[in-house]
């Protein structure tokens, strides 16, 4: 019994795993903020659920810690909370303050018609150390 | 076993990030990685907890995850007084 749960909070844990190393490589690689948050939000729900439900099979079943488990699912609900509004904040401050997002072509992703920008904020060129 | 793979993908992860942090052009970038490295080390000490056997560093992760979230949010208002907000931005109260 033990090993099988085990094995199950092991795949858990590896799913995570990939989720949260992809996420990171995806940060790394994205051209644009608003992109790379995209990438983050990887980690901050995919990579959190699977690790976090894997340690709780791990400590429901394997460590038998129950105190543990309710510390566990109480930082599960927090950080799915806190982390989208983080991201969330981040990209409307990046939009406030002129950080257009750049479509394919070089030029402003937004439809200018919103008048979202005044009309000579320049589209600042902003991709990472790759080009 | 899986723990310890969890912690290498972990620290992996962490140094893909901190290069980020590094080279990030914006000041946005740099933030969310900052964001985004807090979540990952909010982990790495869940994860290490049960690596050797003694959970009761819980209580300082869900503090790290209370102060992560304070700190981005604290930042941001920081940083906001700090750049020219866009004229057309504030007229058309989007």
């Amino acid at each position: 019994m033990e090993w099988l749960m085990s094995t199950i909070s092991g795949l858990f844990l590896f799913v995570g795993c990939f989720f949260i190393v992809t996420g990171a490589w995806g940060i790394v690689r994205m051209p644009d903020i608003y992109t790379r948050i995209h990438a983050a939000s990887v980690i901050d729900t995919g990579g959190v659920i699977f690790i976090i439900v894997g340690l709780l099979i791990h400590s429901l079943f394997v460590a038998q810690t129950p105190m543990a488990t309710i510390k566990l699912v109480l930082l599960m609900f927090f950080i799915n909370f806190s982390a989208p509004t983080a991201s969330h904040a981040i990209a409307k401050m990046a939009l406030k303050t002129g950080v257009i997002p750049q479509s394919k072509a070089g030029g402003s992703a937004i439809d200018p018609s919103l008048k979202l920008f005044n009309d000579n904020a320049e589209v600042k060129k902003h991709s990472g150390g790759e080009s | 076993m899986m723990l310890m793979a969890s912690i290498v993908a972990l620290l992996v992860a962490m140094v893909l990030i901190l290069a980020r942090a590094f080279l990030g052009v914006t000041i946005y970038d740099r933030l969310l990685a900052a964001n985004s490295f807090g979540t990952l080390i909010i982990l790495l000490i869940t994860v290490y907890g049960f690596f050797t056997g003694r959970p009761d560093f819980l209580d300082i992760a869900i503090v790290y995850a209370l102060i992560n979230y304070i700190g981005t949010i604290a930042l941001l208002k920081f940083f906001e007084s700090d750049r020219p907000v866009n004229e057309a931005y504030e007229e058309d109260d989007f």
